[in-house]
């Protein structure tokens, strides 16, 4: 299900749309929305309000878990947890 | 005397201006029905000060957070005359979310704004007049480090009063949604409250609903319904709302000129402490830097204590009268204390170490670099934290596992800890390495250091082997989020290291101390009395057995070696013979197996009771030397090759701790646990021991 609404959104041309895992590392983007309704809450506590600005600072060895900058400080957060937030370049 | 919370964010300095306030006069209490440690402290005799834990917000997902919740609202939320909401002036924004929170359960409120000297530097400008305006309470500028503006939140402590705090709590987001609105108005006449936040943390933290009892749950789930509350959706817009007055206050009261120093300085060194290559050798080395540093520094405290307390028992025993007293003092309880102090300058060395990793901020890097070399293992990066500390001690390691928030992770984390290598089996390990292994050198590099390093390999092997087995077996395969903040890197203050130190090592002292100390005495009973006349008339036996002997020094050896072996202990260790014989140990072994089940280390102390009893004055010569030449009826010698890697083997992975068995029921509140890990270490150390000892004789 999320698979598919993800293909139709790059197919419509909305190219800046994407998984935070998606982002290039050292490029920030727009955060739109979360898929996990388990850790929404826990994230957004922790400043990750969407409409808030996101950069992808470096990754874990194994490119897993990543590091971003958000709200003014660096936060790591797992692969799998970052393919389920949604960014706009 | 003044009842005041200090609550704030991980990493917002909280503990490090506990510590400021209260100095050494501190205590550590619990909370009612858990295990999560409280600590509390005195501000002179102005206030009661408690260190809440670390929380981003008052909605609970680890044992940690939930005291936090409970501690604020018990007693009607009255439990506190003023709570301090420490936050970092350098990440303001995320951190007034807790402070926005608590102020709306209707606690009187301070906001203390600390790293005065941080904003200082880099030039940032906080306004705090309109920070006070705008939030609605009093505002600290401080700096926990440098202890400057702490004057000021003292005298404000000295001249507080609850009766006089000029501040209303608010509900504006209640205002927004009316739907929510009425569902409050209805509650308020079933149920009074004073503030609309308080009385919805009952509808909307789960573990708070569970404590009420059931007419109320069901009055509130029907309202709930009638109102088609959707509590989860609720919560979402909570946090979306207090963030966009939060950025608004943020935006007017902080002036952000430059990015801080610390943030380049922090990049900067990420790029070596998380690279792929060198992030793991930098880790590497600082432990080895850490466990060289322990080692050296550990010995010589550890040899003035070993030697003071010998004297102090030497001592007591001459000069104390002889009988029941002179005896359970010098041969009882001091070498029971000893067992306990010794461990002491080891532990506290160790976590002194990584207390500073944690407070430069470098231990969350260690996360980020292993937690995906863990994940396979059903461990995460957390681990590392209870898994380093157990080379210290599993006690304390195994309460470090609290700030996994996973269930399962902890849980196996728990489970695994008591592999590491910890101090206690280190004496162990020296004598059974020093009896066998040659001290020649390889590559400047001595056999026996090598040999201590690979039992060190094998605890953490083992560990991590039983981990991934583990979960295998184990159903619920969930695997958590990790989210956890990165700090900007800082120099460690050694004040708040020094206090973690304190802390950890007393827990140390104290949980230890009772179990060791309980079977030093029950020991001494064992080896002190007998079942039957043998026992009693030892001498009589002796000396009609060795007519030849005259010397006084000789028979009273030979005497002592016989009253153990038929001392209650002495039949015992007779007893088990058959069972450990196949691992190659004889009965002295025995006896100490068994007075080291409770406690590992104790073995190393039976073995000199063992052998210094039965000792032959004439030939002076330590218990090193003595187990050496031991041998058995038919004069071969006991401690063999195979033998001392069967017993290295065994210690290394049989529980034989007491204290950490009590440890674990106290945290995962059930005996289920450290009764399988009993059971699961105890049979892989006999089948490992056993295997080891018959492939080496074969």
């Amino acid at each position: 299900m999320l698979k598919i609404n993800f293909a139709q959104q790059m197919k419509k041309g909305a190219s800046e749309i994407k998984r935070l895992s998606d982002l290039a590392i050292g490029h920030e983007a727009t955060l739109i929305d979360f898929k996990n309704e388990e850790s929404k809450n826990q994230l957004m506590e922790m400043g990750c309000i969407p409409g808030i600005r996101i950069k992808r600072e470096y990754d874990a060895p194994f490119g897993d878990p990543i590091c971003v900058a958000v709200s003014g400080y660096f936060l790591m957060i797992r692969k799998a947890e970052a393919e389920m937030i949604i960014v706009e370049e | 005397m003044l009842k005041v919370g200090l609550a704030g964010n991980p990493n917002s300095g909280k503990s490090s201006l506990f510590n400021k306030l209260t100095g050494l006069n501190q205590k550590t209490g619990n909370y009612p029905g858990i295990t999560v440690d409280k600590k509390i402290g005195f501000y002179k005799s102005h206030a009661e000060i408690i260190d809440l834990p670390g929380t981003y917000s008052i909605y609970a997902r680890s044992e940690d957070e939930r005291v936090v919740i409970n501690e604020l609202i018990s007693e009607g939320a009255k439990n506190f005359d003023l709570v301090l909401v420490v936050v970092d002036a350098t990440n303001l924004r995320r951190q007034l979310l807790l402070f926005s929170q608590i102020r709306d359960l209707g606690i009187p409120v301070a906001l203390v704004v600390n790293m005065a000297d941080i904003l200082e530097k880099s030039g940032w400008i906080l306004n705090l007049d309109i920070l006070s305006k705008e939030l609605q309470t009093e505002v600290f500028l401080l700096s926990s480090r440098t202890g400057k503006g702490i004057r000021e939140l003292k005298n404000y402590l000295k001249s507080f009063s609850a009766d006089n705090y000029p501040f209303q709590a608010e509900d504006a987001f209640v205002e927004e949604k009316p739907e929510l609105e009425g569902f409050l108005k209805e509650l308020k006449t079933e149920f009074p409250f004073e503030y609309p936040f308080l009385a919805w943390q009952d509808v909307s933290q789960d573990h708070i609903f569970q404590q009420l009892d059931s007419s109320k749950q069901s009055k509130l789930k029907e309202l709930l319904e009638k109102h088609k509350i959707n509590v989860a959706s609720y919560l979402t817009a909570g946090i979306i709302y207090r963030f966009e007055k939060i950025d608004r206050v943020v935006d007017a009261c902080l002036d952000r000129k430059t990015e801080l120093k610390q943030v380049n300085l922090t990049k900067a060194f990420d790029k070596v402490a998380t690279h792929k290559v060198f992030g793991f050798v930098l880790f590497i080395a600082i432990l080895l830097i850490v466990f060289q540093a322990v080692f050296s520094w550990a010995s010589y405290p550890m040899d003035f204590i070993d030697e003071n307390m010998g004297l102090l028992a030497s001592w007591i025993s001459q000069s104390l009268p002889e009988g029941f007293f002179n005896s359970i003092i010098s041969q009882g309880l001091l070498p029971g204390l000893t067992g306990v102090i010794i461990f002491v300058p080891q532990i506290a060395l160790l976590f002194l170490f990584i207390s500073i990793l944690e407070e430069t901020g470098y231990m969350s890097r260690v996360v980020f670099i292993t937690d995906r070399l863990l994940r396979p293992f059903g461990l995460n990066g957390k681990s590392v934290v209870p898994l380093l500390s157990g080379a210290a001690c599993a006690i304390p390691a195994v309460m470090a596992a609290r700030t996994i928030e996973n269930p399962r992770e902890r849980l196996l984390t728990i489970l695994v800890t008591p592999f590491m290598t910890c101090s206690a089996r280190l004496p162990i390990y020296t004598i059974l390495i020093a009896l066998v292994v040659p001290s020649g050198f390889f590559y400047g590099i001595s056999f026996q250091a090598l040999a201590l390093f690979g039992m060190y390999v094998l605890g953490t092997t083992t560990a991590l082997g039983s981990s991934f087995i583990l979960n295998l077996i184990m159903k619920n395969k969930t695997q958590g989020s990790l989210l956890m903040e990165m700090p900007l890197y800082k120099l460690p203050s050694f004040r708040n290291s020094f206090f973690t130190m304190y802390e950890k090592s007393k827990t140390f002292v104290l949980e230890a101390g009772k179990i060791i100390l309980s079977i030093a005495l029950i020991l001494w009973v064992l080896a002190s009395f007998g079942p039957n006349e043998k026992f009693d008339n030892a001498e009589q036996i002796v000396k009609q057995d060795y007519p030849s002997l005259s010397n006084e020094a000789e028979i009273n050896s030979k005497v002592e070696a016989y009253k153990l072996e038929h001392s209650y202990i002495g039949y015992l260790g007779k007893g088990i013979e058959p069972a450990i014989r196949p691992l190659g140990y004889d009965w002295k072994i025995g006896i100490a197996l068994i007075t080291s089940f409770a406690a590992r280390e104790v073995f190393v102390g039976t073995m000199g009771t063992i052998y210094g009893l039965g000792s032959n004055s004439s030939e002076p010569s330590t218990i090193k030397q003595r187990m050496q030449n031991d041998t058995d009826s038919e004069g071969n010698k006991i401690f063999t090759l195979p033998v001392a890697l069967s017993l290295l083997i065994f210690y290394a992975l049989a529980l034989q701790c007491m204290s950490t068995i009590a440890i674990v029921k106290r945290e995962l509140k059930s005996w289920k646990y450290p009764l399988y890990q009993l059971v699961f270490m105890s049979g892989l150390a006999y089948l490992s021991a056993l295997l080891v000892y018959q492939v080496m004789t074969f």
